[in-house]
């Protein structure tokens, strides 16, 4: 082995310090690979998707009634476009399931955007067909792959058409662009259409990355059509955000961890490799004088520094790839993908950046000990010169203290670059700490935030599924037909299927959202009988249910007879309902749910974001995503629609909702009413709050012994627990405690040394009959002033960190952040968090602190 | 340059918790008859370190109160390491040492530290004095970390720098002071809390001729005071002068002890 390697491994003796440079980069690494393969993985599918599709940066809707196809087809030179496709026609119908592979006949589905096309291919917005062929006579269609539980083969019935004229399913085709939920050929559209049709026009632009460039188009294509012609129009951006949704709102605060772990990496190993060349200069001068060269001995230090920081990227790698498995899991279910991963180059880049960080930092002080006169070298001892902090020792000698306490407070001052090293490393131990906790606090009232979609202690369903509460039976969601389909029940499920996996763009919080197709509608009418345990079966003996009355009135009577039941039970407080229904906003492709509350549900709003709960009809909330896909802002009118009815309502608020996209419409009852719209019978709740001291438990017991009968049934409402929420705080407490750990390894490691260099001063004090508790006393001491100070600084800072990051996870998730849910830094947190860095500190202090009582005096004394 | 003339002194306030008889610096014109009980209680002692030699072999040695013995000998004869060993600094592989009715090579950490404060003065080579530290915080040092009322110990130091003379430089730093000026201000600390034994290491090892003599002068006195003392030098002036009873170590064992007045071999 050379000389220069011989050197190198007598560094991996110095075990605190090699532990502490390997961990500090194993952080460093692993957070910086967790967060580049998340933003690579999230941008990867859609990106390589949309490129091979040429999607369309922009889809535009125009009323056919007040423009021609040939206008339309000019907007795409009026708006610059360079390349375009359209217009096709289009209409939104809703189909009833004739014969299915998932779903049972009779099944009224959501209503769906269908456009005509006589192929998938053109210069925009190129289909995917996965699965059979293109519609090509009358009475064939071709539907999303991804985005219904619809196979080839499968029969639609659309009743609302003259005719009803049944078409099959001919095959299946993915738009990354979400252009339509299903095609057909034009002349099959237009006598679906009627004339309630409309155009459909897809557009490319040589500049379309902003929202703003995005916005300019959409206006110049507005501007070369009649007034209200064009109705709405759909950014690609949207559509990305939703695609990208789950990994990207990781992303924020994954690569804050990373830069604190790089920053505190960069300072641990200046600061080590500085350290043990202070420690080491008699020991530089021994090597030169037999023989070193300047370049051997830097060449050495480096080496010392780098053994452990390869160790640590290398372990980094590894964790970052382990981290991400869960995340890019429920990412490669959004795109109904192979299981994603982290990219190659992320683990092979990263580690190299990271080590190369590393070595760049060590070369300074590594210079130093190669630059180093011999003799000076020789004639240097390890105890750091005195002079510094005497002032500020007999100033605090002065103090009522214990003499071993104002010791140790005097003695950051002897060393102040050591001590500012120690202030830096605790104060991003307590920003990382102040960050998560910050973080932590927040995603937890985001999730209590989003659960108050669904408000009480008790909710009842007015026509409970056959099997009774949380039984099986009902469907309120046709079967995925892949895993790109909802893991879970939707937010309609019945009683005790609150809590399923994540929707398809599960962001913070989103858990068991509704599914892609919202809910489907038994209907009546010829058509094959319904199967055994589809959605309005008759409950057969020992099932609980009943099937929905048929028109409103019945519908309203049984809903009466219910919270009747409801009213006059003891420990009833208060109650409203709630009940929802598929139906259309101008601009929008794809369906929207509409929420409606029934009574006084002041008590039980969703989180309002901005603006207010609305106070009559005519009035609706919309999630953050509905506002940023519509182009609409609080205080817009917006256009509802349903079976060719329209109603111009006023958006009076932002409401706290990732589910579906953000196709929601939070409203009154009676808005619905004036639409002409009924709710889905079998989508009413009645949500309940209880008396105080009222147990819910046997308040729902005895409920449902009044309400079996009606064919009602109640059951406690159970919170949900989001797993992306739940990844999310592993993930950051995670990191957070690899953060604390190094920050306080950066104390340990830096009193060490400087227990090193003050190993006489300690044997006096001990021969002068300092105890071992003094000397622990000392040198915690030596660290409290420190840690508070750097408490006092990485608090705000991470105060700050949590600001800037928590609204970018909620851009990320597609939402806004109610302001509640950033404030979350009172006087009773930040108190504790910035006595959290006296905590590091200390904790760090407290190994040296042991060594340091049981080094042995004699010893300590003859240490020159 | 003389040694001071240690003074007569209010000796009532005793603020350490010491069993032992209390020798205190008083009346150098009547010097007290040293009281013929065992202060220091050495049997058959050995200490090794590693595999090396004994640094002391089956060494057995007693020391009355109010003596002053000189221990000589050569390099690596062991006197340091007896040294340690009555300071409760290291301990005896094999043995018993017992000072002041202390079993010193049983305590742990703690109880030798507290044993170190009440009953041991120590006097260093090198004088060990806290460089970042005032002569006069240097001098309290070892009342603070015993515990003793500040006004009281303030009084105290300022009382044992006016005896030995360095009362002028209370507010200096060590590196300031001359090697002579800077032990008689260990002398003042180890002084400090009234200890029934003073050790002294080389204590004119690192100083000049006149420096040496004025620590020689100083630590006469202190012993003509009653301060049992027991010191370990190459210097045999220093043993003859200081001493009343000079040991001699070869290799680990006593080969000589001899009593003698302080200046000449009785």
């Amino acid at each position: 082995m050379s000389g220069v390697g011989r050197v190198v491994r007598a560094g991996g003796r110095r075990r605190v310090q090699s532990v502490v440079m390997a961990l500090t980069t194993l952080l460093a690494v692993s957070a910086s690979v967790l967060a580049a393969g998340l933003l690579e993985a999230s941008r990867a599918p859609f990106d390589r998707g949309f490129a091979k599709q040429q999607g369309a940066h922009l889809t535009a809707a125009f009323d056919a009634g007040a423009v021609t196809a040939g206008t339309v087809a000019a907007t795409a030179t009026a708006a610059g476009a360079t390349a375009s496709a359209g217009p096709f026609r289009t209409v939104t119908l809703r189909p009833t399931t004739v014969s299915g592979t998932h779903v049972p006949p009779g099944i009224e589905l959501p209503p769906a955007a269908l456009a005509g096309r006589a192929d998938p291919g053109g210069p925009v917005d190129k289909l995917d067909l996965t699965e059979g062929r293109w519609a090509s006579a009358a009475g064939e269609i071709v539907w999303s792959a991804g985005r219904s539980p619809l196979g080839v083969g499968d029969k639609l019935r659309f009743a609302g058409v003259a005719g009803s004229p049944t078409l099959t399913v001919v095959g299946l085709a993915r738009s990354v662009g979400s252009s339509a939920e299903a095609w057909t050929t034009p002349d099959q559209l237009a006598a679906l259409a009627g004339s309630g049709a409309g155009y459909q026009m897809l557009y490319r632009f040589a500049d379309a990355g902003t929202a703003a460039q995005l916005t300019a188009h959409r206006a110049a294509v507005a501007a070369a059509v009649p007034d209200g012609a064009l109705t709405g129009a759909s950014s690609y951006l949207t559509v990305k955000r939703s695609a990208e949704r789950t990994a990207a709102t990781f992303v924020p605060f994954v690569v804050a961890f990373g830069v604190l772990g790089l920053c505190m990496s960069v300072l641990i190993i200046g600061v080590v490799v500085s350290g043990s060349v202070g420690a080491a200069t008699r020991r530089i001068g021994i090597l030169k004088s037999v023989g070193f060269t300047p370049a051997q001995v830097t060449r050495a230090y480096i080496g010392q520094a780098m053994i452990p920081a390869v160790v640590g990227a290398a372990l980094g790698v590894v964790l970052g790839n382990v981290a991400a498995v869960p995340v890019l899991a429920e990412e490669s279910d959004a795109f109904g993908t192979a299981p994603l991963t982290i990219a190659p180059w992320v683990s092979a880049v990263v580690p190299v950046v990271a080590l190369v960080a590393v070595a760049v930092t060590a070369f300074v002080p590594a210079l130093r000990a190669g630059r180093l006169r011999t003799v000076d070298a020789l004639a240097v001892g390890r105890t750091p010169a005195a002079g510094r902090g005497r002032a500020a020792r007999r100033v605090l000698g002065r103090l009522p203290l214990p003499r071993p306490v104002s010791l140790g407070l005097a003695n950051p001052f002897s060393s102040p670059s050591r001590s500012a090293t120690i202030v830096a490393a605790v104060a991003l131990g307590a920003l990382g700490v102040t960050f998560g906790a910050g973080l932590a606090t927040s995603l937890a009232g985001i999730q209590d935030g989003l659960n108050r979609r669904n408000a009480g202690a008790v909710v009842a369903h007015v026509f409970a599924p056959p099997g009774g509460p949380g039984g099986p039976g009902r469907i309120d969601q046709p079967p995925p037909a892949d895993p790109a389909q909802t893991s879970g029940p939707g937010r309609t499920g019945g009683p005790g299927g609150q809590s399923g996996g994540p929707g398809q763009s599960g962001g913070p919080g989103q858990s068991g959202g509704p599914g892609q197709s919202g809910v489907p509608r038994q209907t009546s009418g010829p058509g094959p009988a319904p199967q055994p345990g589809a959605s309005g079966q008759p409950g057969t003996a020992g099932q609980q249910g009943q099937a929905p009355p048929e028109t409103p009135a019945a519908v309203a009577a049984a809903v009466a007879e219910v919270t009747g039941a409801i009213e006059a039970q003891p420990g009833t407080r208060r109650w409203f309902t709630t009940g929802q229904v598929e139906i259309g906003v101008s601009g929008l492709t794809a369906p929207v749910t509409a929420f409606a509350f029934d009574g006084d549900a002041t008590w039980g709003t969703y989180e309002v974001i901005a603006g207010r709960w609305f106070d009559g009809p005519g009035q609706i909330l919309v999630p953050t995503a509905f506002l940023d896909t519509t182009g609409l802002r609080v205080g817009d009118t917006a256009t509802l629609s349903d079976a060719g009815r329209t109603a111009k309502v006023r958006i009076v608020g932002e409401v706290l909702d990732l589910s579906d996209d953000g196709r929601v419409v939070v409203t009154d009852a009676a808005t619905l009413t004036a639409l002409g719209t009924q709710v889905d019978p079998q989508s009413v709740e009645v949500h309940i709050d209880l008396d105080a001291g009222v147990g819910a438990k046997s308040y729902v017991d005895k409920l449902n012994a009044v309400l079996e009968p009606l064919g009602a049934a109640a059951d406690v409402n159970v919170a949900e627990i989001s797993e992306t929420v739940v990844a999310m705080d592993t993930l950051a407490a995670t990191l957070t405690v690899m953060l604390v750990v190094v920050a306080g390894m950066g104390v340990l490691n830096t009193l060490v040394l400087d227990t090193r260099e003050r190993v006489h001063d300690l044997g006096i004090f001990k021969a002068l009959g300092m105890s071992p508790r003094q000397t622990v006393t000392m040198v915690l001491t030596s660290v409290a002033g420190t840690g508070l100070l750097a408490g006092a600084i990485g608090v705000p800072l991470g105060v700050a960190l949590h600001h800037l990051v928590l609204p970018a996870m909620g851009r990320a998730a597609g939402t806004g952040i109610p302001a509640s849910y950033v404030e979350v830094f009172g006087p009773l947190m930040v108190l504790p968090l910035i006595l959290g860095g006296l905590v590091i500190a200390v904790a760090g202090a407290l190994l040296p602190a042991g060594w340091a009582a049981k080094t042995r005096t004699a010893t300590a004394l003859r240490t020159e | 340059m003389s040694a001071p003339r240690i003074q007569n002194s209010d000796m009532s306030e005793p603020q350490v918790p010491v069993s032992a008889p209390r020798i205190q610096i008083s009346d150098m014109s009547e010097p007290q008859v040293p009281v013929p009980a065992p202060l220091i209680q050495i049997s058959d002692v050995s200490k090794r370190y590693d595999d090396g030699p004994p640094a002391l072999a089956g060494l057995t040695l007693r020391i009355d109160a109010g003596e002053a013995v000189a221990v000589l000998g050569a390099s690596g004869s062991g006197k340091s390491t007896l040294l340690n060993l009555i300071a409760g600094l290291d301990r005896p592989t094999s043995g018993s040492v017992t000072v002041d009715g202390v079993r010193v090579d049983g305590l742990g950490e703690a109880a030798s530290a507290k044993y170190r404060r009440a009953r041991i003065g120590m006097v260093f080579q090198f004088f060990n004095l806290v460089d970042d530290l005032t002569v006069h915080d240097n001098v309290l040092l070892p009342a603070q970390l015993a515990g003793v009322p500040r006004t009281e110990a303030t009084a105290r130091a300022g009382e044992l720098l006016e005896r030995l003379g360095v009362q002028r430089h209370a507010k200096a730093f060590p590196g300031r002071l001359s090697g002579g000026e800077r032990q008689r201000v260990a002398v003042a600390r180890a002084l400090m809390n009234r200890p029934s034994l003073l050790l002294a290491d080389e204590p004119t090892g690192a100083l000049d001729t006149a420096s040496g003599r004025e620590v020689r002068d100083l630590l006469t006195a202190l012993h003509r005071d009653g301060q049992t003392l027991v010191l370990v030098t190459h210097d045999v002036t220093l043993a003859h002068e200081c001493a009343t009873r000079t040991v001699e170590l070869v290799d680990g064992r006593l080969s000589r002890d001899v009593q003698h007045t302080a200046g000449g071999v009785r």
